[in-house]
């Protein structure tokens, strides 16, 4: 096997139509890929190609551009189960993002075994997409959510993990904090739920994009993942499951695709993973997706981690010079992925963010759909600076240049 | 309008805002908040005889939506409270003088909408 070589970020941005824009007048500086990443020409042309070339609905289809269709999406899903070692895939249920995959489990997995009196053990550093789903579901039968508290560092208090986990059903927990970039030890906390009899879901959402995710190593039980965060397009996001459990749910959306054999006032399932895939599926956009895995394969995912690491390292070096800024989340950038989350006193985010746009740098400024983080860290809101494969050193520095003409600004 | 969303007068605003406190006295006490943003005011209203007589407001959050609470109480102290139960939008967005993104509208607006619940129990918006 050829060794992968460190990414040269030069390189990829060519692959990148959107770095080349200006914004007023300045060339773009996105620093906002915890929300979304951009796309590489290759997953915007595999969709184009699809909807020019071989669009059809795909699965009954017997003509040749539907069994193309069926043929192109299908492949993706083998692509997208070997980038997580799934066992198999039937194991790879596409939907429309993490929020829908974690509402899956939600409506079919919690309402049969989530009964009145259990518990769900989550953080306080949850995404409000892996958090009210589960409100909604206590809420509905009776059940009662725990959480793993955050330390001042943003760090999850493990210590009281084992006593958390106590009568535990379901541990549900982000693999990395999208607001303060904490990657959570989940091979070890999976172990320690497993051994006090509850299952894992992890929203992967902050994780596939960013470092390598091997689903079988972490033994986890639901792992969840959004397309459009790595490279890929809106609208097509991943559960995996293992498969025993998949099986013995029941299904999520009615329609077709879905079923196997239909009566009037009955049906039947169709075989994995399309028991779970209702009506027309997003094909362009599982294309699409299909195209950003073999993208970031061929980056090699180590490289893309170590590359972000080290962007991380030297962001957190030069942002901790600026005066009076506090940055939120670990200082070890073995534990840091790749978003920093940070305050300037004086300066409200949404100002910083909307100054810094004035020189071409994206931002984003908020609560980061972690709402109950904020209350933890005593904030209404932080900037978050996120990297990814294309950023560089350079415009970190134009990032701490910008902070710095906010606060003459307001000075 | 300026393109300038940090002019002078917005930041003056900002940093040094006007009617700024607690009224101990108050006849009405409402707050409002922009959970998205973190946006917070809090206004406090006097009145006397059918007009506003003391207005001062806390709060914390952009520069925006705190320089217009700043512009809004100097709008309104001393005017009519039948007039103000129906305070325009449009009116407060003129003195602040400056182009307003929709992604910004809702701190620009936040002080007004406030007013109009303190007044009328919700916010009537005319527009």
């Amino acid at each position: 096997m050829i060794e992968a070589r460190a990414i040269d970020a030069t390189e990829v941005r060519a692959d990148f139509p959107i770095l080349g824009r200006t914004i007023n007048g300045k060339p773009l500086v996105y620093l906002d890929s915890a929300a979304t990443s951009q796309k590489p020409a290759v997953v915007i042309d595999i969709m184009d190609d699809y909807y020019r070339r071989y669009n059809a609905n795909p699965h009954r289809g017997v003509y040749t551009i539907s069994e193309e269709a069926t043929a192109a999406y299908e492949s993706a899903r083998q692509r997208v189960a070997a980038f997580i070692n799934a066992a198999s895939v039937k194991e790879v249920i596409f939907t429309r993002n993490t929020t829908e995959a974690i509402n899956l489990v939600r409506y079919t997995w919690g309402r049969v075994n989530i009964r009145k009196g259990d518990r769900i053990l989550l953080t306080e550093m949850e995404h409000h997409s892996n958090l009210v789903p589960w409100q909604l579901l206590a809420r509905e039968v009776g059940a009662t959510l725990e959480f793993l508290r955050v330390d001042d560092q943003g760090l999850l208090q493990l210590d009281e993990l084992e006593a958390r986990l106590s009568g535990v059903r379901l541990l549900a927990i982000t693999h990395q904090s999208n607001t303060l970039g904490t990657i959570n030890p989940i091979k070890a906390i999976t172990a320690a739920a497993h051994r006090a009899g509850a299952l894992v879901l992890i929203d992967g959402a902050q994780a596939v994009p960013h470092m390598s995710v091997d689903v079988k190593d972490l033994d986890v039980d639901f792992y969840a993942f959004s397309g459009h965060k790595m490279c890929g397009p809106t609208g097509i996001g991943v559960l995996w499951a293992r498969r025993a459990l998949l099986e013995a749910m029941p299904p999520f959306l009615g329609g077709g695709d879905m079923i196997k054999r239909v009566k009037l006032r009955e049906a039947s399932w169709n075989d994995l993973p399309w028991k779970f895939e209702a009506g027309t599926p997003s094909v362009a956009e599982g294309i699409g997706l299909g195209a950003a895995v073999d993208y970031l394969k061929n980056l090699g995912m180590d490289q893309v981690r170590t590359h972000e690491r080290t962007l991380v390292d030297y962001a957190l070096e030069k942002l901790q010079d600026i005066p009076g800024i506090i940055i939120y989340g670990p200082r070890d950038p073995e534990i840091h992925g790749g978003a920093i989350s940070f305050t300037i006193p004086g300066i409200h985010p949404h100002d910083l963010a909307t100054l810094v746009d004035r020189d071409g740098i994206a931002v984003r400024a908020g609560h980061h759909c972690t709402q109950p983080l904020m209350d933890r860290l005593g904030v209404p809101a932080t900037t978050r600076a996120s990297f990814y494969i294309y950023n560089q050193p350079d415009e970190v520095d134009q990032l701490v240049i910008g902070i710095q003409k906010a606060q003459k600004v307001f000075a | 309008m300026s393109d300038d969303l940090y002019r002078e007068q917005i930041l003056e605003h900002y940093k040094n805002p006007h009617h700024f406190g607690e009224l101990a006295d108050a006849d009405i006490t409402q707050e409002g908040d922009n959970p998205l943003c973190g946006d917070v005011i809090t206004l406090y209203l006097k009145l006397d005889d059918g007009k506003l007589g003391e207005v001062s407001f806390r709060g914390r959050g952009c520069a925006i939506s705190q320089a217009s609470a700043s512009m809004l109480t100097d709008m309104i102290v001393g005017r009519p409270v039948a007039e103000l139960k129906s305070f325009p939008t449009k009116d407060l967005l003129e003195e602040l003088g400056i182009q307003i993104s929709p992604a910004r509208m809702k701190c620009a607006t936040l002080s007004v909408n406030t007013l109009r619940v303190a007044l009328n129990g919700d916010n009537h918006e005319e527009d």
